[in-house]
């Protein structure tokens, strides 16, 4: 799909009036309408991410005051164990969580659009459904199911005679948000690439079957790879929002009987030490260095994916 | 031939179907529990008792009636935020795609490389620059850093660069129709589902913002549901807000806040669904 509309090929204009004078008229109008953005723009990104940037390069003490501390709070970070512990666990959960939500969503929208009927449409919105759900709520109520109290994992187990897995506890929470963070997206991604394998034109299909293509071959060589730039979205959007983990162990963090600690995830660490103790500058570091790490994952990844026709390009 | 195939799809797709309902069959069936039944009913996903109506009303009396304040708090920052963050983005997707002016490239892809930056690494400063101005603990706290979506921006500078031809906007300013009038009549009829679809996506973000109002909301009379229910859950696992009963409260709680948003979505499916097609076929 072609998005760029070159705005000035202006065939349609007949008359000299227009065409002359409208450019110029035009170019101050179009920042007209940018203007709002630009403002909110400039005040609520622009100007944090330089502020914050400032005040990472400094650092406050009881006794001296704030003063001038260069990359310090920097090669604190990376050096601080807290921090390397919580990127790890995000890196870590990123590699597996990812693929799976994605397989998820390409595997049921494949499904469903092989699939018409009452069932198709029924299952669509089944499984969109979370994404209506607050982040917050959806990771409330998996730990009610988790709960040994009052959920039914430990009443099904001990049916059986055997003992639950508490999947909140020190060795099982990577599972337990692994299971919470696929419920929560693999919908609302299911219904990106489904959109996707819709826009698709179906004389293409026809012409493989008329190749001999079967169903199977058909999903596989010619639906993935027309939906790829949707992959590539998803693929982004998952990694930016799997590095800035926060929600899910914060809400979870009160009944998880101390197995997320206050450096369970980078941005739990920059929290805790923002508003707990009133590290702003340190935590500033943490922020921009977490902001940083997922920066490069990005442009890694965009750079992987370029000659594919990639997202932005 | 393609019968046995499709007999497993669909049984598939049932197993999914019942994966992601679980958890809200749980939230509806302990909803219908009292606090005996949740903790030692016979079982977790089947009814105990009836008991639904006094847990709405111990719901909506608990503590002078604070949850229905977070409720409308909620209404009130996905609404002013979310719709907002539309009339900005729409405004400036349609400047973008339409328009062609100086340093517009160069502006979109700051807009566009902005969207790699990480949203939450921004709470930290924004809440010290607001503490600045004397902005912490009001209602603009939340609103005002909602109406950022460079994303919203990108979906709707692609929407507008498909669906509206330049022919149209001469014809309108031939006519001698005003950029605006041209805006509100000639363009804005036509960008109409990818409207909706980012109304939508940023009502959303905002109803189910969490991290944003949890730094910037110290009283708890400001506190959106998320916040507010994050906030029973710790007094309740810490026992020391009444214990066993409010568990009853956060679950019945949550059941009542999920639903205005299934409502809208299930509502509005026809929209939605057609206009994320748009960000993705590129």
């Amino acid at each position: 799909m072609a998005v760029e509309t070159p705005v000035s090929a202006g065939t349609a204009i007949p008359a000299g009036r227009v065409a002359r004078g409208g450019r110029v008229r035009r170019g101050t109008k179009g920042w007209l309408f940018i203007l709002p953005f630009l403002l909110v723009f400039v005040a609520f990104l622009v100007a944090p991410l330089v502020y914050a940037g400032y005040l990472s390069l400094w650092t406050k003490g009881l006794a001296t005051g704030t003063t001038f501390a260069g990359i310090d709070n920097y090669t604190r970070a990376f050096g601080d164990p807290s921090f390397r512990k919580g990127l790890w666990f995000v890196l870590k959960f990123s590699v597996v969580v990812i693929p799976l939500q994605i397989i998820v969503a390409l595997v049921a929208a494949l499904l469903l659009d092989e699939i018409t009927g009452r069932l198709a449409k029924f299952s669509r919105l089944m499984i969109f459904l979370p994404y209506a759900i607050p982040v917050v709520l959806g990771a409330l109520m998996w730990g009610f199911l988790y709960s040994p109290t009052f959920g039914p994992i430990e009443q099904i187990a001990s049916f059986f005679d055997v003992r639950a897995p508490f999947l909140l506890s020190q060795g099982n929470v990577y599972y337990g948000l692994l299971n919470v963070v696929t419920w929560q997206w693999s919908g609302y991604y299911m219904i990106i690439i489904y959109a996707a394998l819709k826009g698709i034109d179906t004389s293409i299909y026809e012409a493989a079957r008329i190749d001999g293509a079967g169903a199977r071959q058909i999903a596989l060589r010619v639906k993935v790879p027309m939906v790829g730039s949707a992959l590539a979205l998803i693929l982004v959007f998952s990694l930016i929002g799997t590095l800035q983990f926060f929600s899910e162990p914060q809400i979870l963090r009160p009944i998880a009987n101390g197995s997320i600690t206050p450096d369970f995830t980078p941005n739990i660490y920059a929290y805790e030490l923002a508003f707990n103790y009133a590290q702003f500058n340190y935590a500033s570091a943490i922020s921009f260095a977490l902001g940083f790490v997922v920066f490069v994952a990005v442009a890694i990844f965009m750079f992987i994916t370029r000659k594919r026709g990639s997202l932005f390009t | 031939m393609n019968r046995p195939r499709h007999v497993w799809a669909k049984l598939f797709l049932l197993a999914l179907c019942c994966y992601f309902l679980i958890p809200v069959w749980w939230v509806v069936v302990a909803s219908t529990k009292n606090a005996e039944g949740l903790f030692s009913g016979t079982g977790a996903l089947w009814f105990h008792g009836f008991h639904l109506f006094d847990n709405l009303h111990a719901l909506f009396t608990f503590n002078n009636g604070e949850y229905l304040r977070w409720l409308g708090n909620s209404a009130l920052y996905a609404f002013a935020g979310g719709l907002g963050c539309t009339v900005v983005s729409v405004l400036a997707g349609y400047g973008f795609a339409k328009f062609s002016f100086r340093g517009r490239n160069i502006v979109f892809a700051l807009v566009l490389g902005s969207v790699m930056v990480p949203l939450t690494a921004l709470v930290i400063p924004t809440f010290v620059m607001m503490s600045k101005v004397g902005l912490i603990d009001t209602v603009w706290a939340v609103i005002l850093p909602s109406l950022l979506s460079p994303f919203a921006v990108y979906l709707m500078r692609v929407y507008a660069g498909a669906s509206i031809p330049d022919e149209l906007l001469d014809a309108a300013r031939i006519d001698g129709a005003g950029e605006l009038r041209t805006f509100w009549k000639v363009a804005l009829p036509l960008m109409r589902p990818g409207v909706v679809t980012v109304a939508l996506l940023s009502i959303v973000a905002t109803w189910n913002n969490f991290f944003l109002p949890l730094t910037m909301l110290s009283s708890s009379k400001l506190y959106p549901l998320t916040v507010g229910i994050g906030l029973w859950e710790q007094l309740a696992s810490s026992n020391n807000g009444g214990g066993q009963s409010l568990w009853n409260l956060i679950i019945v709680g949550s059941l009542v806040s999920i639903i205005p948003l299934v409502i809208a979505f299930l509502t509005l499916q026809k929209y939605w669904q057609g206009g994320l097609s748009v960000g993705s076929l590129k």
